[in-house]
């Protein structure tokens, strides 16, 4: 079986983290329930009329999904396979008010054509005329690493060399409204340094797109081993401690041997609990971050959870603003994210220094 | 490669039976299920014709015996009783004996109640339930919750019409890398005005019967339906002395890049899907025996795909048939639908008929297969193609 390397990344998120020569140098801060990603230049990759015809998640996800092909050098890819839970809202949204609006009279097919989950798939490989191998996993939280696993079977058996993953989520207005009358987004307003500790239900939602290059070669850009994937779609609290040791175990690795474990934690009062009763045990004496403070919960932000472990791999630095606690480590070595949404789809990443 | 993953269960609703043993004599029949909508108030009743399951939700509910309070969606409630027959007919009793999963596909996955409820759900309490049932991975946790797989690998496809096809081929192979010992596979998809108003919008909804590979077909029916194969490694089946109704010997997927509904003029994806699914079954196209066909009735999919099967089978073109006439086209369900009929035909050796077909196309002389044929079958291949330009191939063989 072959090994899998990460070996570029490319982030559009709230935060201004497409340029891959920084790591979260500047923070923007903000007092919100919902957030937006930082726009980059999207004229820079698509022509402005082929844009225009694009909601913001297909710009996000095209765009991130060059960021990523550029810094891994090549023109092209085995596979092209993405998650996203909530797919395309901006065009749902809309064709289904023009539905309800008008009676189902006078519509027009370009939002229907571009609400489909696959839509940003197919794009990419419009845009790369790449005939390959296209999949779109669409399972809530786990929606990515999904994704991450297809490919790392794939390249593990040698069935693809190069494979382009990512996943990718927008905000719509409508789904935002409604999900804020289920409390699923937090009530009031918080900050980066209040989101944590607000001890309110909820999150704070938003969008965003992370995508990667793996490979069965190691390149020079190379950022991490993509050591393992796994997910769960339920998992009752008592048991996560016990299923990430026989994780680690089944990957011969010991709690001891992570150096860095990335949490979700988004704040919300009732789901946050997983993550503490971590923090506070196995993990006590482990460098602990989080990022969702960050950059907000939507399904597929545990790609940002990968995209930070890679960083942090490559770069051997971690960030103050995402420490959770202060643990001195001479080199970074092996990294391990962790992550739920609503106590459901459970997803555990191992990264390793390449 | 070649060597085939073990099919050892199947289940099925569609608007031709509730049931595999209902679909297969609806088949052989030749008793198609399209009608006039019912279970969906529409301004386009008059003017289409669907695959319709006649139950109602409560219906549905009565039937899975779900609480009042449930917030099941109808692809959700479909794909539950496909799958409940699935472990059944597996004999599986005990879900936790061995390492399962799911990967359903699904491309309208609880949009049915989002319609329904779109601006209620703003000011009436009641319905705020389905909204968490609006993402499509929710169909597929229902039917996780409903079998009692827990802590496991359950995941969701959307691939537009070909995800059910590209949930077996991922489940295929999750059991070869030995990730899981068994895995449900297949799709659900219930009618939506949604769907209806998009494939409305885009003119290529039949206002009649749908007539696969004719000449003046008029487009697609659209269906709902849902469908899971039990695929299973070769220890468990071994251990427990299992009965394999076929093997999952092939699988292709290929991107048209071409545009995002409209297939290529020569149909390259589903040349791609249809190679490479020849080459991981370690197959020549000459070996194939019959290929059940996507077969939409739209001008644009069955002119690409036959150019596409053309270019793979050539002179050794074997039997052909889509089977979207009985049901009408159930999206993201299609691949898994259509996998039963594959298998279906392998275990009775028969071919089921193309309907509807009169008027060769004037492109090509393919004919479709249009009666029930008896021929001794030893693999089956499947195409599935759909938005996105997302093609998929499966063949299904008797021998591993």
């Amino acid at each position: 079986m072959k090994k899998v390397y990460i070996n570029s990344i490319a982030s559009i998120s709230p935060q201004k983290t497409y340029d891959n020569s920084m790591f979260l140098d500047k923070i923007t801060d903000y007092n919100d329930t919902v957030i937006f990603a930082v726009d980059p230049d999207y004229k820079q990759y698509i022509p402005p009329a082929a844009a225009r015809r694009m909601a913001k998640g297909i710009k996000m996800g095209v765009v991130a999904s060059k960021i990523a092909m550029d810094e891994a050098g090549i023109e092209t890819v085995d596979a092209i396979i993405t998650g996203t839970g909530m797919g395309c809202m901006i065009d749902s949204e809309k064709f289904v008010s023009a539905i309800i609006d008008n009676n189902e009279q006078y519509l027009t097919p370009t939002s229907f054509i571009q609400s489909t989950h696959n839509t940003v798939a197919g794009q990419i490989a419009l845009g790369m005329e790449c005939k390959a191998y296209n999949f779109t996993y669409v399972h809530s939280a786990i929606s990515f690493e999904s994704a991450l696993l297809d490919a790392k079977m794939q390249l593990e058996n040698d069935e693809a060399e190069h494979i382009l993953v990512g996943g990718v989520e927008e905000l719509g207005d409508h789904t935002t409204k409604v999900h804020r009358v289920v409390n699923h987004i937090k009530p009031e307003p918080v900050t980066i340094s209040t989101v944590l500790n607000s001890k309110t239900e909820g999150a704070v939602f938003s969008e965003g797109a992370n995508f990667f290059v793996v490979s069965n070669e190691k390149q020079e850009s190379c950022y991490a081993e993509l050591v393992a994937v796994e997910t769960f779609n339920t998992l009752p609290k008592e048991k996560v401690s016990e299923t990430i040791e026989s994780f680690l175990i089944e990957n011969n690795v010991k709690v001891e041997d992570i150096d860095v474990v990335v949490f979700g934690n988004n704040g919300d009062v009732d789901f946050d609990t997983y993550y503490n009763q971590l923090s506070e045990s196995n993990f006590s004496n482990i460098q602990q971050i989080f990022y969702k403070h960050l950059v907000g919960e939507n399904n597929t932000v545990s790609a940002f959870g990968v995209w930070l472990g890679s960083k942090i791999l490559k770069t051997q630095t971690i960030p103050k603003i995402i420490k959770i606690n202060e643990i001195k480590i001479p080199e970074i070595k092996t990294v391990l994210c962790y992550n739920q949404y609503r106590g459901q789809n459970h997803s555990l990443v191992l990264l390793k220094k390449c | 490669m070649g060597k085939g993953v073990a099919i050892t269960g199947m289940g099925i609703i569609s608007a031709i039976g509730n049931n595999v043993t209902e679909n297969y004599d609806a088949l052989i029949n030749c008793r198609k299920g399209i009608s006039r909508v019912e279970n969906i108030e529409t301004v386009q009743r008059d003017e289409i014709m669907v695959g319709e399951i006649k139950f109602t939700n409560d219906e549905l509910i009565a039937k899975l015996n779900l609480p009042p309070e449930n917030n099941y969606s109808r692809t959700a409630m479909l794909g539950a009783i496909a799958a409940k027959e699935a472990i059944a007919n597996a004999g599986i009793t005990d879900i936790k004996k061995y390492k399962t999963g799911i990967v359903s596909g699904t491309s309208v996955g609880g949009m049915d109640m989002t319609e329904k409820y779109y601006y209620k759900y703003l000011t009436e309490k009641t319905p705020q339930k389905y909204i968490e049932s609006h993402h499509a991975g929710d169909s597929t946790q229902k039917i996780a919750e409903q079998l009692g797989i827990e802590e496991s690998l359950v995941t969701t496809i959307s691939t537009a019409c070909s995800s059910a096809a590209n949930a077996i081929m991922l489940g295929a192979r999750l059991i070869k890398s030995g990730k899981l010992d068994r895995v449900l596979v297949g799709g659900a998809d219930c009618l939506s005005k949604f769907t209806i108003n998009g494939f409305k919008t885009l003119m290529i909804l039949s206002d009649t019967y749908n007539t696969p590979f004719d000449e003046n077909r008029k487009g697609l029916n659209l269906g709902e339906a849902a469908a899971f194969l039990v695929l299973e490694s070769d220890e468990v089946v071994k251990a427990e002395n299992k009965r394999i109704l076929a093997y999952v010997k092939g699988y292709g997927n290929a991107n048209d890049a071409f545009h995002q509904t409209a297939s290529s003029d020569n149909g390259d994806g589903a040349t791609l899907a249809m190679e490479k699914a020849l080459k991981v079954a370690d197959l020549k196209a000459s070996d194939i025996d019959y290929i059940n066909a996507h077969g939409t009735a739209t001008g644009n999919n069955d002119l690409s795909e036959g150019r596409a099967i053309l270019r793979v089978f050539g002179e050794d073109l074997p039997e052909f048939s889509s089977t979207k006439a009985f049901t009408g086209h159930t999206l993201a369900a299609a691949g898994a639908i259509e996998a039963v009929y594959s298998v279906l035909a392998l275990q009775n050796n028969v071919i089921f008929p193309n309907l509807n077909f009169k008027t060769p196309m004037k492109e090509f002389s393919m004919i479709p297969q249009t009666e029930l044929k008896e021929k001794e079958l030893n693999t089956v291949l499947s195409n599935s193609l759909g938005f996105g330009g997302n093609c998929s191939t499966v063949i299904f063989s008797k021998e591993a």
